[in-house]
C-alpha cells in the first residue's frame, strides 16, 4: 500500500474530454434495471412468469386457432376468436352510417388532422408558422368535409356513427374544453366577484352531476329550453354538454397548475409593466399550463372515452355498433371479440395521447439539455 | 469604514421620487410609519435594517407592487393612486430586481430581456433582440443569452434579472437585497454590475446590507427600523458618526462579520 500524499499542487489545468459513452449494452442494461437486487430480480422473475402465463393464451385465441373468414358465426368452427365478421362490418365500426360512396370525405378529414397537428407537436418543423394558421383553421375545413354543403353532397349529422363518431365528438370536445376551462380556471381566481361567483357555479353544478344526466338533458330538455324555431343539432348539443362537462374538470387542473406558479412571477410581469392579458398569456399560462399537461391529458383521455356513454341517448357509436352487431342471431354471442377489437380502437388513440404528453414534457423541460 | 471621498452632489433641488406622509397597513399590521423620502435625479440611496422593518414593503410601493392607504408617492411627477393609466406610466418608468431573480423560467436569457420591449415598448423583434443583447454585454454575459434562467448559476441569473429591467430604459432602479440569495463568490459579480450602472447616472434605491458596496456608491445611507426611518445620513456620516442607539447596534450587529 502507498501512502497518500497529503498535500498536493496539480501543475497543469485538466483539459476538456468527452462524458464516457451511456449506453452499456443490452446485458449491461439489463443488470442495472432488471436485476439490480434480489428484490428487482424476484420482481422480473414473477413478471416473466405472468407474460408466459398470459401471452401464449392470447395469442392463441387472437391468432393462432382463430377464423377470420366466413359468411356468420356458424362458420367459425375452431377454438379460438372469431374474427369472421370484421370484413362486413368494418366499415359500419368505423363510419357508422355515413354514405359509403362519401366516405372519402371522413377520410380526407382524418389524414388532414396530420398536418394540423404536425406544428403543435414539433413546433421547431420547418414552415411551422404557416402550418399554424392550417390548425386554426382545421376545425372549420374538417366540419365543412364532415356536413357538406357549398356544392358538397350534405350529409345529416344522424348519419354520423361508429369510431368516426366518438372522434368527432372527443375532438371538438378536446378542442374547445382546452380554452373553457382556461377561462373558468382564471374566472375561478379573478379579482371581480361575479366572474368568481359564475366561474365556482358552473365548475360545481358540472362537476357535481353524472354525464349521462348531462346527456339527457341534450337530448331530451335542451330542445324544450331553446327558443320557438330554434332547433340544434343532437350531435352539436353533445358536443356542448361533453365540452362543458369537460371543461369544469379542465379548469380545476389548470387552477392547480396556476396555484404552483410563485408570486414573483406576478410581481416581475407587473412590474414590467405587462397588461393582465399580456402577464397571462406569456408568462402565467405557459408555465402553468406546462405543470398541468399529465392532468390536461388525463382530462382529455377520459373525455374520449365518454364519448362511448352517448350509447344512452340512442346515437351509434362504436360501441353501441358493437352491441346491436352482438345481438344480431348471425354474430350471436361475439362480445368478446366485438368488445376487444372496440378496445384496441380506444387503446390507440388515449395510448398515443399519452405518449405525445409525455413528449410534450420533455421538450417543455427547460433545467437542463 | 473607508472613507470614500465623496461624491458629487447629485439631484439637488429635483426629486424624482417623492415620498410624503406614507402610511401602510397590513391588515392591522402597520407595517410602514409616516414615512418621508425624497430621492434627486441620479441619486444612489441605500437602505438598511433589521428583518421585518418594512424595507422591501417601502420600495415596492415604489412600483405600486405593494398599495399604501396613507400619503402620496410622485414618481417622475407622476402620483401613484387607482388610476391605472399612472400605475402603467410609473411601472414603465421604474426597474425592480428581487433576491430571487424571478425570471421567467421557461424563456431563455435573451427572450427574458426581450419580453418587456417587446410587448410594452412596442419595439419591433429585431431592435428588441439587438437591444438585450446589448444589456446582456453589459452585465457581461451574452455568451449565455440562449440559456434558460434554470441552467445558469445564481449570479448569472440576478444579472439576467438586472439586464432584464434595464431593457426596459427605466429612469429608476429598485434593488430588493439583490445579493442576500447568492453564494459568496457570486455576489462581488452582481455588485461589479451594480456599481458599472451606478456610474452611468441611474438613480437607485437599494436594500442591501453590503456595506462596502453601499460605502462605495451610496449619495444617503437609509436605515429603518418597524416601519419607519430612523436615520438617514452621507455613507461618511453613517458609518463614522450614527446618531442612533438602535443604528449602532444594527451596524455593530452587521459589521461583526
Ligand atoms: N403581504 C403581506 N401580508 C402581511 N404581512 C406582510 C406582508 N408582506 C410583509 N408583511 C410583514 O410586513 C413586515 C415588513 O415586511 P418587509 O418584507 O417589508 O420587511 P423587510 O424589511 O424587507 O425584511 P427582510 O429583511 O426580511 O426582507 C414584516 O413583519 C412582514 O411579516
Ligand atoms: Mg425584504
Amino acid at each position: 500500500m502507498t501512502a497518500q500524499p497529503f498535500h498536493r499542487a496539480q501543475a497543469d489545468m485538466l483539459g476538456e474530454r468527452p462524458p464516457p459513452p451511456r449506453t452499456v449494452g443490452t446485458i449491461g442494461w439489463m443488470r442495472a434495471n432488471l436485476f439490480s437486487n434480489w428484490f428487482n430480480t424476484g420482481l422480473t422473475l414473477v413478471s416473466l412468469y405472468l407474460l408466459w402465463l398470459i401471452v401464449p393464451g392470447v395469442l392463441d385465441w387472437a391468432f393462432f386457432t382463430a377464423d377470420f373468414a366466413g359468411e356468420d358465426r356458424f362458420a367459425c368452427t375452431s377454438s379460438g376468436a372469431c374474427w369472421a365478421w370484421v370484413d362486413q362490418r368494418i366499415k359500419l365500426f368505423l363510419y357508422g352510417f355515413y354514405p359509403i360512396d362519401q366516405i372519402w370525405r371522413v377520410n380526407l378529414a382524418l389524414i388532414l388532422l396530420a398536418p394540423a397537428l404536425a406544428p403543435l407537436l414539433f413546433d421547431k418543423m420547418p414552415g411551422a408558422r404557416y402550418l399554424r394558421w392550417f390548425s386554426l383553421a382545421y376545425p372549420i375545413i374538417a366540419t365543412f368535409l364532415l356536413i357538406g354543403g357549398l356544392g358538397l353532397e350534405k350529409v345529416p349529422t344522424s348519419k354520423f356513427g361508429g369510431f368516426m363518431l366518438n372522434i368527432t365528438i372527443g375532438l371538438a370536445g378536446i378542442v374547445l374544453s382546452l380554452p373553457f376551462g382556461i377561462m373558468l380556471a382564471l374566472g375561478r381566481r379573478s379579482k371581480l366577484p361575479i366572474m368568481r361567483i359564475f366561474s365556482v357555479a358552473f365548475i360545481e353544478i358540472l362537476r357535481g352531476v353524472p354525464l349521462i344526466t348531462l346527456l339527457f338533458v341534450a337530448a331530451i330538455l335542451l330542445p324544450i329550453f331553446l327558443p320557438e324555431g330554434f332547433s340544434l343539432d343532437l350531435v352539436v348539443r353533445v358536443i356542448v354538454v361533453v365540452t362543458a362537462f369537460s371543461s369544469a374538470y379542465m379548469a380545476e387542473v389548470i387552477r392547480g397548475g396556476l396555484q404552483g406558479i410563485p408570486q414573483g412571477q406576478y410581481e416581475a410581469a407587473q412590474a414590467m409593466g405587462l397588461k393582465y392579458w399580456q402577464m397571462m398569456g406569456l408568462i402565467i399560462l405557459p408555465q402553468a399550463l406546462k405543470i398541468s399537461i399529465p392532468g390536461i391529458v388525463n382530462t382529455f383521455i377520459g373525455l374520449f372515452k365518454d364519448t362511448t356513454l352517448v350509447i344512452v341517448i340512442g346515437l351509434f357509436d362504436i360501441l353501441n355498433i358493437g352491441n346491436s352487431m352482438v345481438s344480431n342471431p348471425k354474430w350471436l354471442g361475439l362480445s368478446t371479440e366485438a368488445y376487444v377489437f372496440i378496445s384496441l380502437f380506444f387503446f390507440l388513440v388515449c395510448f398515443s395521447m399519452s405518449r405525445y404528453s409525455a413528449l410534450l414534457e420533455k421538450r417543455l423541460d427547460t433545467t437542463n439539455g | 469604514m473607508s472613507a470614500a471621498e465623496t461624491p458629487p452632489a447629485r439631484g439637488k433641488g429635483e426629486p424624482i421620487i417623492e415620498i410624503t406622509g406614507l402610511n401602510k397597513w397590513f391588515g392591522s399590521f402597520h407595517v410602514l410609519r409616516d414615512i418621508n423620502l425624497s430621492v434627486g435625479r441620479q441619486e444612489r440611496i441605500v437602505i438598511c435594517g433589521p428583518s421585518g422593518s418594512g424595507k422591501s414593503t417601502l420600495i415596492r410601493c415604489i412600483n405600486r407592487l405593494e398599495e399604501h392607504q396613507e400619503g402620496t408617492i410622485i414618481v417622475d411627477g407622476v402620483e401613484l393612486t387607482h388610476d391605472l393609466k399612472n400605475i402603467d406610466a410609473v411601472r414603465r418608468e421604474v426597474g425592480i430586481v428581487f433576491q430571487q431573480f424571478n425570471l421567467f423560467p421557461h424563456l431563455t436569457a435573451l427572450e427574458n430581456c426581450m419580453i418587456g420591449p417587446t410587448w410594452v415598448r412596442k419595439m419591433p423583434k429585431k431592435d428588441a433582440e439587438q437591444l438585450a443583447m446589448e444589456y446582456l454585454e453589459r452585465v457581461k454575459i451574452p455568451e449565455q443569452a440562449h440559456k434558460y434562467p434554470g441552467q445558469l448559476s445564481g449570479g448569472q441569473q440576478q444579472r439576467v434579472a438586472i439586464a432584464r429591467a434595464l431593457c426596459m430604459r427605466p429612469n429608476i432602479m429598485l434593488f430588493d437585497e439583490p445579493t442576500s440569495a447568492l453564494d459568496p463568490e457570486m455576489i462581488k459579480e452582481v455588485l461589479d454590475v451594480m456599481v458599472d450602472l451606478a456610474e452611468t447616472g441611474m438613480t437607485m434605491l437599494v436594500v442591501s446590507h453590503e456595506m462596502a458596496f453601499a460605502a462605495q456608491v451610496a449619495d444617503q445611507m437609509i436605515f429603518m427600523d418597524a416601519g419607519q426611518i430612523i436615520e438617514q445620513n452621507t455613507p461618511d456620516e453613517f458609518f463614522n458618526n450614527p446618531q442612533s442607539d438602535r443604528t449602532k447596534l444594527f451596524l455593530s450587529q452587521i459589521l461583526e462579520h
